[in-house]
């Protein structure tokens, strides 16, 4: 088992800080959801566990399996074995995603021989189908001219082709149409199964957690995890909102 | 234009290594320097026809005139042009197979990839080693459809007329300095001729390369599409490192006549300390199309504006050109349309990035004349500067005498952006090899409209600059 945890970390974009002391575990095979208004702090978390420049962490540790992370750069976290859904991902003009992923899967793994590219084109075209995402992404730069939508089922596609062990998908349900939604949630449940792949999604809506059965699931305010608890955190959420389950937190 | 589905393309690896050199031992060289003698030295070499010489002569003079332009100055001021050898010849004729080339010729033809690339789909190769095309071979069918693909020495003997007719008509000696001196020295290059209504499947090709320090590379490339012929020609430069400077001032000029379509497709990988100086035309007649495709790599200074005269009307000029320039280079490249003729069209794709402190500069010119109406002209110019000291300028000119013209103009300057290098990261990718992802993927448009061996071999040069110099700073 491979476990990622985050230990009392305060962090920092231009010496405000955003975060005030998050600790948090995330195990291969599990799956935790992470709940919370926005601005609370939750896609923060998400990028300071990749070494995104902007953030500086100033107290605490991210350890995985035991051994710090914090002096690696973003790829080096990345081929351990950590995935991040972006909440916006942005475009690369002129790079296809078939060259993409596989630049990616090389990096990861350069002494592997890598599949022809023909036949890894047809695998893609085909994962992309069953994600509900048309060919024409394909022949395009990752991303351009994509809908939020489209971006959001493209991460779920780099995600399979990664197999990571721990993936943290941020907000990965925002602009999904219901049936995308439920094909995002197999994919996710599938993956677990799979790969034993761990997960962390952060989301605002009880849809995506009720399809996916977490294990666990936090409530994050003001740059804090202020409430932890089982599947019902979820719908405990959606009947009182998060005004009155962070009032009933703080007391 | 075959633009194909850029995730289609497999990714081949070619091993590109340009930078070796092979031992100097020239059979034929003239004394370095520039002089009568030496022109007519060259002349008698090649057992040209009186008039050639005279041309030749007349070209020196001129070049010895020129004052050398002004904006231009201080960029060319370095270059000793009696430190240059100006013909320098590997062996007395043209070889005909591959068998008959000379080995370490012909292992300089192997580490650039040739007898593989042409065993895949080229139509026909022409290399041309320092002064003089050492390899020329033709395919039969293109031979049976009548197309001349000859170096331009040998296309001189045999087919004169279209020399009085064509040769340095599109660009005279008294256009430039450097079409002046080009025009005095000249030797090799290539010389096409594409039979009415002919159109040539597959690209022809030709390597250029430097080898010898000092030397000049002055090659003059003749092609000529008669009515309705379509041609596409490719050409790759490339030269060893020297630790002295080498000039290479080619002359190439294009007429497409009614209907014809010629494309001229060029990656130049000179090492950096060449200086390279072209002058390239295209006359387009009555609905015809030109296509410069340009790619500039490498060399220490690139001065090239690929130009088309829109002489017919309907016809159409397009020029996509890429520049990449790395520490201590310059390119200073851009394209001119001369819009001579109604309802003429053109197009100029122009996309640059600087690195470390190389210094990329974009100079444009759209003239439309006065009897020329309803032109349609669009011009993009992106450029993309990597590092703080990278530099970039654009000089986009315009001449517009007429109110019909449609015309726009689009520019941009850009950085490198830290959300799309994180996004490449997040993945796994190294810092490295993520810029030259994004650099890759700018040169995209340019990268398509190449035959694949040329795109990876774009990708890989960029990635090897990338992982010397390290990443941003
Ligand atoms: N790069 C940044 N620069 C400045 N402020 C930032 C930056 N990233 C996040 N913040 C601030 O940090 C807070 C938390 O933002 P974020 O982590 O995006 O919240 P969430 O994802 O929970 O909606 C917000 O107040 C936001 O404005
Ligand atoms: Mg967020």
């Amino acid at each position: 088992m491979s476990t990622l945890e985050i230990k009392n970390l305060k962090v920092a974009v231009e010496g405000n800080e955003i975060l005030h002391g998050v600790n948090l575990t995330i195990n291969s095979g599990e799956i935790a959801g992470i709940m919370g208004r926005n601005g609370s702090g939750k896609s923060t978390l998400s990028k300071t566990i990749f070494g995104h420049p902007d953030y500086e962490v100033t107290e605490g540790d991210i350890l995985f399996n035991g051994e710090s992370i914090l002096e690696m750069s973003t790829d080096q976290r990345a081929n351990l074995g950590l995935f991040l859904g972006f909440q916006g991902p942005t475009a690369i003009e002129g790079v296809t995603l078939s060259n993409f992923i596989r630049s990616a899967m090389h990096a990861k793994n350069p002494e592997a021989k890598l599949e022809n590219p023909i036949k890894f084109h047809r695998r893609l075209r085909k994962d992309l189908e069953s994600m509900g995402l048309e060919s024409s992404f394909l022949s395009r730069g990752v991303n351009e001219n994509a809908s939020g939508g489209e971006r959001k089922k493209g991460e779920m596609i780099q995600m399979k082709y990664l197999n990571p062990t721990i993936a943290i998908l941020d907000e990965i349900d925002s602009g999904l149409d219901i049936d995308a939604l439920r094909t995002v949630a197999e994919n996710i449940i599938r993956q677990r199964e799979e790969g034993n792949t761990g997960f962390l999604l952060i989301t605002h809506y009880n849809r995506l957690l009720t399809h996916t059965k977490p294990d666990v699931i936090h409530l994050m305010h003001q740059g804090k995890i202020v409430k932890t608890g089982g599947p019902e955190l979820a719908v405990e959420l959606e009947e009182k909102g998060y005004e009155n389950l962070v009032r009933e937190a703080n007391n | 234009m075959e633009s194909k589905d850029a995730s289609e393309r497999p990714d081949i690896e070619i091993d590109y290594k340009a930078g070796w050199a092979d031992p100097e031992n020239f059979t034929v060289a003239t004394d370095r320097g520039l002089s009568e003698e030496v022109v007519r030295e060259i002349s008698k070499i090649k057992g040209e026809p009186e008039w050639m010489l005279e041309f030749r002569l007349k070209s020196l003079k001129l070049f010895e005139e020129f004052p050398t332009p002004k904006w231009a100055e201080s960029a060319i001021e370095d270059i000793d042009f009696q430190q240059i050898r100006y013909y320098v010849r590997y062996s007395d004729k043209e070889e005909k197979t591959w068998d008959d080339v000379p080995d370490n010729i012909k292992e300089t033809y192997e580490k650039l990839g040739i007898p593989e690339a042409e065993r895949k789909f080229l139509g026909g190769v022409g290399a041309q080693y320092d002064s003089e095309t050492v390899y020329h071979n033709l395919k039969k069918e293109l031979a049976e459809q009548g197309v001349i693909f000859l170096s331009t020495d040998e296309g001189l003997k045999q087919y004169p007329e279209y020399f009085h007719k064509y040769f340095g008509k599109v660009i005279p000696p008294e256009d430039n300095k450097f079409a002046a001196l080009n025009s005095a020295v000249w030797s090799g290059g290539s010389f096409i001729i594409v039979p009415k209504g002919v159109k040539v499947g597959v690209p022809l090709q030709a390597y250029f390369r430097i080898n010898t320090q000092n030397v000049g590379q002055f090659e003059r490339t003749l092609i000529i599409a008669e009515e309705g012929s379509d041609v596409h020609y490719i050409e790759g430069c490339t030269a060893p490192t020297y630790s002295s400077d080498s000039l290479h001032s080619a002359v190439v000029e294009l007429v497409a006549l009614e209907g014809a379509r010629i494309r001229y497709s060029t990656i130049q990988n000179w090492s950096n300390n060449v200086y390279n100086l072209v002058t390239k035309r295209a006359f387009a007649y009555k609905n015809a199309l030109v296509e410069w495709v340009d790619g500039n790599i490498g060399s220490k200074l690139t001065m090239k504006y690929p130009s088309i005269y829109l002489l017919g009307e309907g016809a159409k000029g397009e020029v996509m050109s890429i520049a990449y320039a790395s520490n201590g280079q310059i390119q200073d490249t851009g394209a001119k349309i001369i819009h001579l003729a109604p309802r003429t069209h053109s197009k100029i794709t122009a996309k640059s990035i600087s690195r470390a402190d190389g210094k990329t500069i974009y100079r444009g010119l759209i003239q439309v004349a006065p009897h020329a109406k309803q032109c349609v002209s669009n011009v993009i110019c992106d450029a993309l500067l990597l590092n703080e000291e990278s530099k970039n300028d654009t000089f986009p000119y315009q001449e517009i005498h007429r109110d019909d013209a449609t015309i726009t103009h689009e520019a941009t300057v850009g950085k490198i952006s830290q959300d799309t290098l994180f996004y490449l990261m997040s993945r796994g990718i190294p810092e490295n090899e993520a810029l030259a992802l994004i650099c890759m993927g700018f040169f995209e448009p340019f990268a398509k409209e190449m035959p694949m061996e040329y795109a990876v071999e774009l990708n890989r040069l960029i990635e090897i600059d990338m992982a010397e110099y390290g990443a941003i700073g």
